[in-house]
């Protein structure tokens, strides 16, 4: 081969308290080019990469960096090395501005213990700008949102000189326009002859960006090639280990005339103004916009979690009260939020605490619950989505991402709602668990329900719903009836 | 989803249980080695009158740490439980030896803890200032107000009544043990099997997700420092009965022994974890460490290190145990 290798793997592998998590993993890397690699959730791909920026220790298998064996015990030493890695996690230290984030540890200084600001603002601006992300580097971390949080992650990788760098999920909080810039600032990155690892669960996306793939399945290697010789049903057999038949969920679909939510006039001061719209029963609408569109705080907005400063919010006829979670969710409405972490789950509950979370009012008598009741709907509802697990009382800290998505979506269905609000619902999952998702939306809105999805991902609201709203600058610009929009057009409409 | 990737979960399973029986069991395990090492120490330590001193002298710490380990569910702290004990005593001994009835007494000593827990609560859930602060701020008040309320002066000459509270028996048991007893059999159960407890959890373990999902988080949080004040109340009453007298001094540090029931009980400091069992047991391995320390003859300058080693040793264990997964 005529580029040389930057970084090949062989035969990692990791097991913890007995339990495989990776039992062969292996990658070439070469100079200058774009690696996918490719996996469902739970097929390795996050331990294989902690091992590689150090974090993790192999039990097995040899890492080689420009031809050398290497063994790095921290983080710190993989980047001393040159290899980066954006995360999927985000650490940001809330209360430091965007500034001292980004160089936190390796902050310009004077006479080696005062910190020069000065210098501090003035990179990470030129880094900002050179990258062209719309960041203010004065602005504390916890003003931001959390795409924006994203971009000071990837800006801070960027700002480390690395020859590797490997990015887990970089797109999976930002919106399409962020992500093209990113893209370009890829590319600037292999021009150098950089090398860069990706990870996305958006197939669309490694087909623009990538040069090779890897895939692991299962907490192993299965094979890589060219990207350009293989096609994305190729991949997506690859990552699940069998023919995924693509449901038209739409097929067939009827919604009816009647009205199930009905939003006039809402406006919430510095997020969306004036936006009225109307869900009808046995449908799905879908919610475009860019980051900062204020599709997000609209959404939270209609469920009570802020209120309104004027417009009304009214559901099979009746009006809801401004900021009342508890009141919409008595009304039967339920919320799906962007960050199952932040605010979907009790991460140190167990599965059927998390599950019947809300549902208390209807398992218990006199406020005494039935643990009958309560287990339950909980095996009830780990049958029809699907849930993978030994037991309800393992805690869902411990469940993969689409297992944890489930158990969201789970507890929100079992509130028994007629309205469903979904903000990106299948943010960081694989290909089969979205699969599942999108059935059960379609089998919730079939059955008499109404649903709003919203989705910083256009193809997936191509998919799913029947009209499709856009939101621009905190506005509603259009609802699109026609779903066989492009995706080039929706994105003009946003942008 | 592939086959293979359901297999594994299931194959850890025994491994998970077997570490699920060692976080419920682990602390009584030391708290059982303990006792069969005081045993072999003292021939006196087992017997029925030393047990009965024990749980005498862990009632009070138990009843606070109860209460505690509500705020702390919740990833509160509440500081002021020993004054608000200290201001409960007097209010009920004065309502005592005013001649009203004991019910009267206790009532008036447990409400006015109530009202104080109410004050705590009002400063955390609705003008949002940290527990910590809010409750310290409390400590000073109450013990403040105790101090004015009789001039800084004790209250004795309780009648007979009310002092067997603290010094009666019901059969071979004494009555603060009984009241120990129905105190935690009653908020064990309000947070097991009620939709409250599970909402006390919810709170602590994720306040953002407990919102969304409907659940008053502001009327939660006002509560539990009812309860903890309610139940400083009580251990107040108690306390003062046992003394014989209601001292404006009574209970200073006592907030600590029973946040170290608490976190030695396995409650998370971080909310969202622990129970009233842990609880029992980590208040009843302080009353054995200071009981066995006793029968020893070591000094109480020594014991006051000891129980300091003990309890930073018990939360390292803790420490270490969740860093393993």
């Amino acid at each position: 081969m005529a580029t040389p290798l930057l970084l090949q793997a062989e035969h990692v592998a990791k097991a913890y308290a007995g339990v495989p998590a990776l039992r062969d993993g292996r990658l070439s890397l070469r100079a200058g080019s774009v690696h996918a690699l490719c996996g469902g959730n739970g097929a390795g791909k996050s331990t294989f990469l902690s091992i590689l920026m150090g974090i993790t220790a192999r039990d097995a298998g040899s890492i080689l960096l420009n031809g050398a064996p290497v063994q790095f015990n921290r983080p710190s030493e993989a980047l001393a090395a040159g290899i980066a890695m954006i995360t999927q996690e985000l650490e940001p230290i809330p209360c430091m501005t965007v500034a001292e984030n980004i160089w936190l540890g390796r902050e310009p200084r004077f006479a080696g213990c005062i910190v020069d600001s000065k210098t501090l603002k003035r990179r990470t601006r030129e880094l900002l700008e050179g990258l062209e992300f719309d960041v203010d580097p004065t602005s504390p971390m916890h003003r931001l949102s959390v795409a924006q949080i994203q971009l000071v992650e990837i800006a801070k990788a960027f700002s480390h000189d690395c020859q590797v760098m490997i990015m887990d999920e970089p797109t999976s909080a930002i919106g399409e326009r962020e992500a093209d810039t990113l893209f370009k600032a890829i590319r600037r990155l292999t021009a150098r002859g950089a090398g860069i690892v990706y990870v996305s669960h958006r197939l669309s996306e490694l087909a623009q960006i990538a040069d090779d793939y890897s895939i692991f399945r299962d907490g192993a290697f299965v094979e890589s090639g060219r990207m350009a010789d293989i096609d994305r049903n190729h991949l997506v057999r690859g990552i699940v280990g069998q023919e995924l038949t693509r449901i038209d969920h739409k097929a067939g679909r009827e919604c009816t005339a009647t009205p199930c939510l009905q939003v006039d006039n809402l406006s919430r001061n510095g997020e969306f103004q004036d936006i009225s719209l109307q869900l009808r029963q046995g449908e799905i609408l879908g919610i475009y916009g860019l980051m900062g569109s204020g599709r997000s705080e609209f959404l939270n907005c209609i469920y009570g979690l802020t209120k309104a400063d004027s417009g009304s919010v009214t559901l099979h006829g009746k009006p809801l009260p401004i900021g009342l979670p508890k009141a919409s969710i008595n009304a039967g409405m339920s919320l799906v939020t962007e960050d199952r972490k932040d605010s979907g789950l009790v991460l140190t509950g167990s599965i059927v605490s998390n599950i019947a979370l809300s549902a208390y009012k209807r398992l218990s008598t006199w406020s005494l619950i039935s643990a009958r009741k309560e287990t339950r709907l909980a095996e009830d509802m780990v049958k029809r989505l699907h849930i993978k697990t030994s037991s309800l009382d393992l805690p869902v800290a411990s469940m993969s991402g689409g297992n944890q998505q489930k158990v969201v979506l789970a507890k929100c269905l079992s509130t028994q709602p007629v309205c469903l609000l979904c903000d990106e619902p299948t943010r960081g999952i694989d290909e089969g668990a979205k699969q599942e998702i999108y059935h059960l939306l379609d089998q919730f809105v079939r059955a008499g329900g109404a649903a709003i999805v919203v989705s910083s991902e256009a193809p997936e609201l191509l998919h799913l719903s029947d009209r499709i709203a856009v939101f621009k600058g905190g506005r509603l610009v259009t609802v699109s009836s026609d779903t066989h929009l492009s995706q080039e057009a929706l994105l003009s409409l946003a942008s | 989803m592939n086959t293979k990737t359901i297999v594994a979960p299931i194959t850890a399973a025994p491994r998970n249980r077997l570490r699920l029986s060692l976080d419920r069991f682990g602390l009584p395990l030391v708290f059982i080695l303990l006792c069969v090492a005081m045993a072999f120490s003292s021939e006196y330590f087992m017997t029925w009158r030393n047990w009965m001193d024990i749980l005498r002298q862990t009632s009070i710490n138990g009843i606070l740490a109860v209460g505690m380990t509500y705020v702390i569910l919740t990833k509160g702290i509440d500081l002021s439980v020993g004054s608000i004990l200290a201001f409960a005593g007097l209010c009920s001994a004065m309502v005592a030896t005013q001649g009203y009835g004991l019910l009267a007494a206790v009532s008036a000593g447990m409400f006015a803890g109530a009202m104080l827990g109410v004050v705590n609560g009002f400063m955390v859930a609705n003008l949002s200032i940290p527990p910590f602060v809010a409750t310290l701020g409390m400590l000073s008040i109450a013990r403040g107000m105790t101090f004015i309320l009789n001039d800084g002066s004790p209250i004795t000459d309780l009648p007979d009544a009310y002092l067997a509270l603290g010094i009666g028996k019901i059969g071979p048991i004494g009555v603060p043990i009984i009241i120990f007893a129905v105190v935690a059999l009653i908020f064990w159960m309000v947070l097991r099997y009620t939709t409250y407890g599970r909402y006390v959890y919810a709170v602590g373990g994720n306040e953002k997700s407990a919102r969304t999902s409907g659940i008053g988080v502001r009327k939660v949080m006002f509560s539990v420092y009812v309860v903890s004040g309610l139940l400083a109340g009580l251990a107040g009453v108690v306390l003062s009965a046992r003394t014989t007298s209601a001292l404006p001094q009574a209970g200073v540090s006592y907030e600590l022994d029973a946040i170290a029931a608490v976190v030695i009980g396995g409650t998370s400091l971080s909310g969202g974890t622990g129970s009233i069992v842990g609880t029992l047991f980590g208040a009843l391995l302080i009353g054995v460490i200071n009981n066995g320390l006793n029968l020893l003859g070591v000094s109480s300058y020594y014991q006051q290190v000891a129980k300091g080693l003990i309890i930073v040793f018990a939360v390292l264990i803790d420490v270490w145990r969740k860093k393993k997964r």
